[in-house]
């Protein structure tokens, strides 16, 4: 009984942080998302006119839907980048001091803020950019690309950016536990490179993937941002949205959005778990 | 006798910088027999066997396999298969895909290649555990799948790397029973690393002894044992008594030895009962350990403490002398 009693004492501390810095502020916008609002203030209520108006409006439906996009294309991106470069990693380096060294490579993205960074990127891809100067220069292109810069391409392209550490991470992590006498087994029933990859490593990959995906998919949804600096506040998503109600003091609006989105993403974690069991990558 | 399957390493070298883990062994493996490769670890017999399966490529020298120089080929084109010490199934897979793997990396349709694998997991009695993934089974199970997978390539050569080192004691003895009766029904080589000498007795129609990067002894199990060439092999092999006589060494089984009124006097130092047998081990008067294997009725008859001065006798037909 008292053993029992310790347990939940030692519990409660972890458990009071999570009520009152998760559990609570979840509730209170739920709470707030059923609230009424008029131009000038809000008033506590119990309608769903925000979730009705936010159903009804074309615009969510667009933005949603852009949301995703994102979040599909980076994934697809940081995927095809980062299982590679966590492959190269994991299998071909084997010096530990040289993949230490090659890990730290990968982090360099993050060692200036994400502002910067994507400020940085601004003469690199503008109209009168390095990257337009050079193909011009090049003769590759006469007139400057327009799209390089305040575009899908560009937000997408800082997603990735960012992202693609949050790929190679896990994969490699998950890449690093697969007992090497697997491959050896593999090439022993005469497995070729790439039906060793396919047959063994992929699979064996997949929690590892599953966890990378995870990061990307809600970060990506997550992000505001990004996407107002690399589009030049020329396309939206979720975030945004959410921003925006919150700039004009529309707290109730911004909260059934932020519901919905999190509902949204806790779906498609949902679905994606139903795939891959990664309990045992924890 | 040279017959068609047999197994040959011909001045075999493994470098691996300036370290040699295999230094020019030559021989002959007996065709269609169980062959262990016994030796302490380090002494290149892993390394020998990595090397025939083509995991590990020779510095210098062939291997030869049915008269073909199979030393410049993949693993999977040598006519070897290996059973890895840890057995290395893959996780993702049940039991039949684990055996039908290399199957269907040949492009082998799925009922073809199901059929054939179920056929290897009679012969292993594993029928029963076809579907099940391997985190599921014991060690034992485990074995007998990876074994099946092994075979299912219809190897004439089968490499096993420590198989049972994985296995608790009395599951290593019903294993090895079970590898021995695969042997025999195959009728093909099997090459056996370990550094169990009581393993490799058992199993072995010949032991190949290997010490630093050398093979030391080859031969059948009985004539290693009872004709060690050098002390290396007395020593390791056990049951012998290395001792020094007229300048050279002599090698002496310690069950050989006995404890009676007259010859060498010795004191008795350690005393351990053994069930069959109690090992007696005493130092001489110019201070050598002698080992004797005493019944366990006559030496309860005459039960000796440590401390105790004793005579140590034999029968001098029964000495070996060793040529190194």
């Amino acid at each position: 009984m008292t053993r029992n009693l310790i347990g939940w004492l030692q519990a409660l501390p972890l458990a009071f942080v999570l009520a009152g810095f998760l559990v609570a502020p979840v509730a209170m916008i739920g709470m707030v998302s059923f609230w009424g609002s008029t131009e000038f203030s809000i008033y506590p209520a119990f309608q769903f006119e925000n979730y009705r108006y936010l159903f009804s409006s074309a615009v969510t439906w667009k933005v949603f839907f852009a949301t995703f996009k994102y979040a599909a294309i980076t994934w697809a991106l940081t995927l095809s980048i980062g299982f590679p470069v966590a492959f190269f990693l994991a299998f071909h380096v084997r010096s530990q001091t040289l993949q230490v060294a090659l890990f730290l490579v990968c982090t360099i993205p993050f060692w200036t803020s994400n502002i910067i960074r994507m400020i940085s990127w601004i003469p690199f891809l503008g109209r009168n950019g390095i990257a337009n100067k050079t193909l011009i220069d090049w003769g590759v292109i006469d007139q400057p690309l327009e799209w390089l810069l305040y575009s899908d391409f560009s937000v997408i392209l800082a997603f990735v950016h960012l992202y693609t550490l949050f790929m190679v991470v896990p994969i490699f992590n998950t890449m690093m536990r697969i007992d090497r006498s697997l491959l050896e087994a593999a090439r022993d029933a005469g497995a070729s490179g790439y039906q060793t990859l396919v047959h063994v490593i992929l699979p064996l990959t997949k929690p590892g993937i599953m966890i990378g995906t995870i990061f990307v998919v809600t970060l990506v949804m997550g992000d505001f941002i990004t996407v107002r600096f690399m589009s030049g506040s020329q396309r939206a998503n979720v975030g945004r949205l959410i921003s925006n109600d919150i700039a004009l003091l529309q707290y109730p609006s911004a909260a059934a959005t932020a519901v919905v989105l999190l509902v949204t993403v806790l779906m498609v974690i949902g679905i994606l778990l139903r795939f891959v069991n990664i309990r045992k990558e924890l | 006798m040279r017959t068609g399957h047999d197994l040959e390493l011909v001045h075999v070298t493994k470098r691996y910088g300036e370290t040699v883990a295999v230094r020019d062994v030559s021989h002959v493996f007996t065709p269609g027999s169980y062959v262990c490769l016994l030796g302490p670890s380090g002494c290149g017999k892993s390394t020998t066997l990595r090397m025939i399966a083509g995991h590990e490529n020779v510095s210098d020298g062939q291997i030869v396999l049915d008269g073909i120089d199979v030393s410049r080929r993949a693993p999977a084109k040598r006519g070897t298969a290996m059973m890895f010490q840890s057995y290395a199934l893959f996780p993702h897979l049940n039991v039949r895909d684990n055996v039908a793997f290399s199957l269907r990396m040949k492009g082998i349709d799925k009922p073809a290649r199901h059929a054939k694998a179920n056929a290897l997991l009679e012969l292993v009695h594993m029928t029963d555990y076809a579907d099940r993934l391997p985190a599921q089974l014991s060690g034992g199970q485990q074995q007998r799948v990876a074994l099946a997978r092994a075979l299912v390539t219809e190897p004439k050569v089968l490499l096993l790397d420590e198989p049972l080192s994985a296995l608790d004691p009395f599951l290593r003895i019903r294993m090895r029973a079970e590898l021995k009766r695969l042997q025999r029904e195959l009728g093909i080589t099997f090459l056996h690393v370990t550094h169990g000498q009581d393993e490799a007795l058992a199993l072995a129609d010949e032991v190949v002894v290997m010490n630093n990067a050398v093979i030391e002894q080859a031969g059948p199990a009985r004539e290693v044992f009872n004709h060690p060439r050098t002390e290396f092999v007395a020593r390791f092999m056990g049951g012998h008594n290395v001792i020094t006589q007229g300048g050279g060494k002599v090698a002496l089984r310690a069950d050989d030895v006995k404890i009676d009124g007259k010859g060498l006097a010795a004191t008795v130092t350690t005393v351990e009962y053994q069930g069959a047998v109690v090992s007696v081990t005493a130092t001489t008067e110019t201070g050598e350990d002698v080992l004797a294997l005493v019944p366990e009725e006559q030496f309860f008859n005459a039960p000796k403490s440590p401390g105790d001065a004793v005579k140590l006798a034999w029968d001098e037909g029964r000495l070996h002398r060793l040529q190194a």
